[in-house]
């Protein structure tokens, strides 16, 4: 039986990650991230999970173990933020290339220099190059929701890429919502018990993570490429096998449009930001501003056909970064202006909520004023 | 949209406190949001915590920067209130609303919710017990949800529950009378 | 625990034609038998069986393992595989391993 109860993003997250039966979890704690090890380590300590949590000693060794048990042919899971994800840098490339479907849940928080525990999308924005899946979330629900379908995505035959589910460090973490606990039966008709495609094995021996020279380097990361294509339609699929089954989406999977149909000008976000602008954009309606919000939920891949289409009859659009690739921009702003390059629109940046700097209902308005007069984008401080 | 903020000492349980409010607002039938105000934990100094209710789903994230209601669990805080509170301003005090010198539009009520707690508790837990007057004062959560919700919390702890649930009644009671 | 069986490993090939697995696996165990590194050899070593005292020093310190014993016990030299390293000769105890320059 699903139930609906009040409970924190990291309770939400682990409760997903237990009806998806992962069998091994390696796991460093690290703030905001750190609820989520505690609670799947209670679960298992009372009987309702059957999985091995291993206590590495640092995020290094949680994503080498996690390439470990995956070689062995198990569904696993690990969570980090911030500097635990940066230190586990090393690893990722190599999850992603050898085709590994692993999914980590990275509470973003800003990286450190200075020190910060707050949020903002510097960690995981700086690992969007490595060949993992970046789907971000708005709400507690939909943290829940994505980590299922995360497993569904990574799994399939044409992906098989590992998947980051981002969701924002405490002001999604630590924030207790309602939320509906799915039925486990219901979850095991979603996501069927985990077939490895080769694990390691004495009797039928193989190498994982093999050398390659440049004859064949080259066709590997074409090979990812590809798979990050079919991403792009597997995350449209799933979506809707999870929208009948459990009757809840996120527009397409990719992007959601908020009040497009009309829309003039419109606000491009990422994450929690978009609850807040979602108030921002009712009050604009009501004054008769024409205006809209399109939140991009797949980072990586991009869904650049989708941004396309959706901004058509758009004549500015504003884009808000919680990341600064320092000495240059906001690099979804770079990345929105590459994709509208043969369109009209003018496109305006906005770096806003570093190191968990609040972004305020204000701040957002004046984000959509800018806009509407089609001006240059700027830091919302 | 109301808006709540409880106000507190690191240790105290304000975080608690917001949390149980919204799991009692949510078995009354509506949405609801708690959080802390995001930070690293420090016993002893000053804390804060909010609570949203709404009849339809709250999409917010940002901070709380005006709140209909307050509830300030220790009353040597009173000063870091710095919000704009709109409606009512419940202070743990054996002391009078008028001895309070600080410049609101909010009524003012004080509720000797430590006593209470002393009494049944026996020791000085008021982050439970407060949310009574809470409920008596504002109407915004019935008493029963309240009930509920702490089972939900704090089912695991067998006699601190019952002596919670005894003092959060005292408290309601109280605040009733006061009214 | 079962293997899925619908994969499309090989499926794709390289610029110059070298099948690719998905991931980069090798699933083929043992191959790199088929890598002959005898040619990246300077020095050829050469073992003198009448001096040998079969100690087995050479055998135990190849770092190729391309020192074998064969059926009559005698240790012998792998050419396919022999680097021209010259760890054999200088471990040797009674120097029955000589070398000297590979004409190819």
């Amino acid at each position: 039986m699903s139930e609906k109860k009040v409970i924190s993003g990291s309770d939400a997250v682990a409760q997903a990650v237990k009806l998806c039966k992962p069998k091994v979890l390696p796991m460093y704690p690290i703030t905001p991230s750190t609820l989520i090890p505690e609670k799947l380590s209670e679960f298992i300590a009372n009987g309702e999970m059957d999985a091995q949590l291993i206590h590495v000693e640092s995020e290094h060794s949680a994503i080498s173990a996690l390439y470990g048990a995956y070689a062995a042919g198990v569904r696993t899971f690990t969570a980090t933020a911030s500097q635990g994800l940066a230190l586990m840098h090393e690893i990722i490339p190599i999850v992603a290339g050898s085709r590994m479907p692993a999914v980590m849940v990275v509470a973003n928080r800003a990286l450190s220099g200075p020190l910060n525990i707050w949020n903002d999308h510097s960690d995981a924005m700086s690992e969007r190059d490595q060949g993992w899946i970046q789907l971000y979330c708005e709400d507690v629900q939909e943290a829940f929701d994505t980590t299922i379908m995360a497993y569904k995505i990574a799994e399939k035959n044409n992906v098989l890429l590992p998947v980051m589910v981002c969701i924002d460090g405490f002001s999604l973490t630590h924030v207790y919502e309602p939320v509906i606990i799915e039925d486990q039966n219901k979850v095991d008709l979603f996501l069927p018990e985990y077939k490895p495609r080769h694990y390691l094995d004495p009797k039928n021996p193989k190498t994982f993570g093999a050398f390659a020279q440049p004859n064949t380097y080259f066709e590997f990361k074409e090979a990812e490429q590809e798979a990050m294509k079919e991403a792009l339609k597997e995350i449209q699929n799933v979506h809707k096998e999870f929208a009948t089954t459990f009757g809840r989406e996120y527009g397409g999977g990719l992007i959601e449009l908020i009040n497009m149909q009309d829309a003039e000008y419109a606000l491009v976000t990422v994450g929690g930001t978009t609850g807040t602008a979602r108030m921002v954009l009712e009050e604009l309606r009501k004054e008769g501003k024409k205006a809209g919000i399109i939140r991009i939920k797949s980072v990586r891949p991009f869904p650049k056909e989708e941004i396309i289409k959706a901004t058509k009859k758009i004549k500015n659009l504003g884009v808000i970064d919680r990341h600064i690739s320092i000495g240059s921009e906001g690099p979804l702003f770079t990345e929105i202006k590459a994709t509208l390059k043969e369109e009209n629109t003018k496109v305006a940046g906005f770096i806003a909520g570093l190191g968990g700097r609040d972004i305020s209902r204000e701040m957002i308005k004046k984000a959509f004023e800018i806009i509407e007069k089609g001006e240059e984008g700027v830091w919302l401080k | 949209m109301k808006q709540i903020i409880v106000l507190g000492r690191g240790g105290q349980g304000a975080v608690t406190s917001s949390q149980v409010l919204a799991i009692a607002a949510f078995l009354d039938g509506k949405h609801s949001q708690a959080f802390p105000n995001f930070g690293v934990e420090r016993t002893g100094a000053p804390v804060r915590s909010y609570a949203r209710i709404d009849d339809k789903k709250i999409t917010l994230r940002e901070q709380v920067y005006k709140a209909n209601y307050a509830i300030v669990l220790d009353a040597t805080l009173i000063s870091g209130l710095t919000e704009n509170i709109t409606d009512l301003i419940i202070i743990n005090s054996n002391k009078k609303p008028e001895e309070f010198k600080i410049e609101t539009k909010a009524k003012i009520k004080c509720v000797d919710i430590s006593k209470v707690a002393l009494e049944k508790i026996g020791k000085p837990f008021v982050n439970i017990a407060s949310l009574g007057a809470f409920s008596a004062l504002t109407k915004e959560v019935s008493i029963e949800a309240l009930e509920n919700a702490i089972k939900q919390q704090m089912g695991s702890k067998g006699p601190i529950l019952e002596k919670n649930l005894a003092a959060i009644k005292q408290v309601y009671e109280d605040s009733q009378k006061n009214n | 625990m079962s293997e899925e069986k619908n994969t499309k490993d090989f499926e794709k090939k390289s610029k110059c034609g070298i099948p690719l697995t998905v991931g980069a696996m090798v699933l083929e165990p043992g191959s790199t038998k088929k890598y002959k590194t005898g040619d990246w050899r300077t020095y050829i070593p050469e073992l003198n069986q009448e001096k040998c005292i079969k100690c087995g020093k050479c055998w135990l310190n190849c770092p190729d393992g391309a020192i074998y014993k064969d059926k009559e016990g005698k240790f012998q030299i792998n050419y396919d595989y022999c680097k021209g390293c010259l760890i054999c000769a200088k471990e040797c105890p009674v120097k029955c391993i000589q070398y000297k320059i590979e004409e190819k």
